[in-house]
């Protein structure tokens, strides 16, 4: 079999009306603006570009290799569009390949779409160009740090896009999320490490026939407001998700019927989380909550600050 | 030699489902996912009259049941997923199992939530099936733009279908290139390639190898493109409108979906 489904595309049914809706807002905002920023990049060679390298993406899942006892490692692709095209396009990129294979395929639902874009497209590109990008200025352009840093990103995005499905399904309640969470995010750490040795691999090849590309990428102007913005997000999420996995016994599942975005017999469809939040939620359980929101806030603004700074040194240097 | 031809889905058949306009199929497909999602859990009636209505539309196709079943069991091992809703789900108790130094208790609304779950897959994965095996890969573009998603969007799609069969066989060609060097004797048992790190960095470097000869695949293409005028603008013929007869059944479509939900939460 060439075509293989893989095991991160959720299939409609699996997630609340709610959740799947949110997503796709989500999911064709930032599309949209992929598309625009991208075209802004690469003007009228867009579209045969973008085109032909989803095809490569795409046809690329279908190598692989023996790990053992019949299991066989496999690229995803994110990590690799990150680091070769910058992150608009490889967004771009594996959005087409996530909707083509849902389309054509049934491989992902099509009301899950927009979570599964948002997962492999989104959470997949921004993990990867953030590790990527952090791993390399941490080796200072040492030649093996492509290999690393590329090695980095392509498990770290398989690995926080799992933990994002297992994420998503419990809020729909389909599954706890003291199994859905640890269970996918166990399961792809494994998987993960089969994508961070063929990303590497190919960048060995790429670094040798053509640094040019290398070259080209680290020219790219740091990210912008938007991709920060992103990279907030992703950090908040799970700064909610684990603390409510770990401390509450079967915490967003215990959430999710409490609330009644399961059976919508109880409640009206827009009451995602209503304004009384969270009663009879232990204290102890917001407290790691609210603690994780300001952690992450922190932290967004120290990086946020020190780029500033580095900006402002760099335009008074030169 | 292997060709990746086969992964197109398309079956033409001269079914009345084939002829009816691409967008009222996405629209509808859309819509029958959407009312699937939306429908009480446990209001089995209405699970069977879903039922009922795809397989309905599964004969008129001229496709078979059986062709879509089959297509269908894809996204069976996702199903894994939602097996500890079983024991989670709070209600009453059916019976307990016990495993190792845990207690497994069954409690019926969990068995009702899996089953609810289960059934909406299917279904909706029948729906998807259905629009991906009647209808050609332009006629989809067609719908794409029909349902106002932007151009430059439709035009990348339709350029990735182009050449994914192009770079299937590439992928084919690299993979077939592998084997035939590190092939394994039948009888010696040894297995073929070198260690694990061996094995991965060949593969990566088929990716790699994969990647650039895309690359300059898209240069080329936008080379002829560019010879024959191209200037980033996506120009297509404006869409005819739909006919009577398309209205109708996206319109009766429509009604029969909203009266299902609505019923589910009457019942």
């Amino acid at each position: 079999m060439l075509y293989r489904p893989v095991i991160m595309h959720i299939p409609d049914g699996f997630l609340s009306f709610g959740v799947a809706m949110v997503l796709w807002v989500v999911a064709l905002a930032v599309v949209g603006y992929a598309l625009k920023r991208s075209q802004q990049e690469l003007s009228e060679r867009q579209v045969p570009l973008m085109g032909v390298l989803a095809a490569c993406i795409f046809a690329g899942q279908m190598l692989n290799f023996s790990v053992t006892g019949g299991t066989s490692g496999h690229l995803m692709g994110a990590a690799i569009a990150t680091i070769l095209l910058g992150p608009w396009p490889a967004v771009l990129v594996l959005a087409c390949v996530v909707g083509i294979q849902a389309l054509i395929f049934q491989d992902g639902g099509l009301l899950a779409l927009g979570a599964n874009i948002f997962n492999m497209g989104i959470i997949g590109v921004a993990v990867a160009y953030f590790t990527y990008r952090t791993v390399l200025r941490l080796v200072r352009g040492r030649r093996w740090g492509v290999l690393v840093a590329g090695f980095a990103a392509g498990w770290l995005s398989i690995f926080v896009a799992a933990l994002a499905v297992g994420f998503q399904l419990a809020l729909s309640g389909t599954s706890p999320a003291n199994i859905a969470i640890p269970a996918m995010g166990g399961i792809h750490a494994l998987i993960g490490i089969g994508e961070g040795l063929i990303t590497a691999g190919a960048l060995a090849f790429l670094y040798i026939t053509r640094r040019d590309l290398f070259e080209a990428q680290a020219k790219q102007p740091a990210a912008g407001w938007a991709i920060w913005t992103t990279g907030l997000l992703i950090a908040l999420l799970l700064a909610i998700a684990s603390p409510l996995a770990s401390a509450h016994p079967d915490g967003l599942e215990w959430v999710a019927e409490q609330h009644g975005f399961l059976s919508r017999a109880q409640g009206p469809l827009y009451e995602l989380i209503p304004d009384y939040l969270l009663p009879g939620i232990p204290n102890e359980v917001m407290a790691t909550i609210l603690a994780g929101v300001i952690g992450s806030l922190i932290v967004f603004a120290v990086v946020l600050g020190m780029g500033y700074a580095r900006r402002k040194r760099q335009a008074s240097t030169s | 030699m292997t060709h990746v031809s086969f992964l197109d889905p398309y079956q033409p058949r001269p079914s009345p489902v084939h002829h009816l306009d691409p967008r009222v199929k996405l629209i509808l497909t859309l819509s029958f996912i959407l009312a699937t999602t939306l429908i009480a859990p446990g209001a089995w009636p209405i699970y069977v009259l879903l039922l009922a209505l795809i397989l309905a539309v599964e004969i008129a196709s001229e496709l078979g049941v059986g062709f879509v079943w089959r297509r269908s069991a894809l996204a069976l091992p996702f199903v894994g997923a939602a097996v500890p809703i079983i024991f989670s789900a709070r209600g009453t108790a059916l019976f307990s199992v016990p495993l190792g130094p845990w207690l497994l208790t069954v409690t019926q609304a969990g068995v009702e939530r899996f089953i609810s779950i289960l059934l909406k897959s299917w279904l909706s994965v029948q729906a998807a099936v259905l629009l991906a095996s009647t209808t050609t890969f332009p006629d989809l573009l067609l719908a794409m733009r029909g349902v106002r998603m932007p151009r430059l969007l439709v035009a990348i799609i339709g350029l990735m279908w182009r050449y994914l069969f192009v770079l299937a066989d590439e992928a084919l060609r690299l993979l077939r290139a592998r084997a035939a060097r590190s092939s394994q004797l039948p009888t010696s048992g040894r297995q073929g390639g070198g260690s694990l790190a061996w094995r991965a960095r060949v593969t990566g470097g088929m990716a790699g190898n994969l990647f650039l000869r895309s690359f300059e695949r898209a240069d080329r293409i936008y080379g002829a493109m560019a010879s024959r005028g191209y200037d980033g603008e996506v120009r297509a013929l404006s869409m005819s409108p739909l006919t009577p007869a398309a209205w109708l059944a996206m319109v009766l479509g429509l009604l029969i979906l909203s009266l299902l939900v609505v019923l589910s939460y009457l019942l």
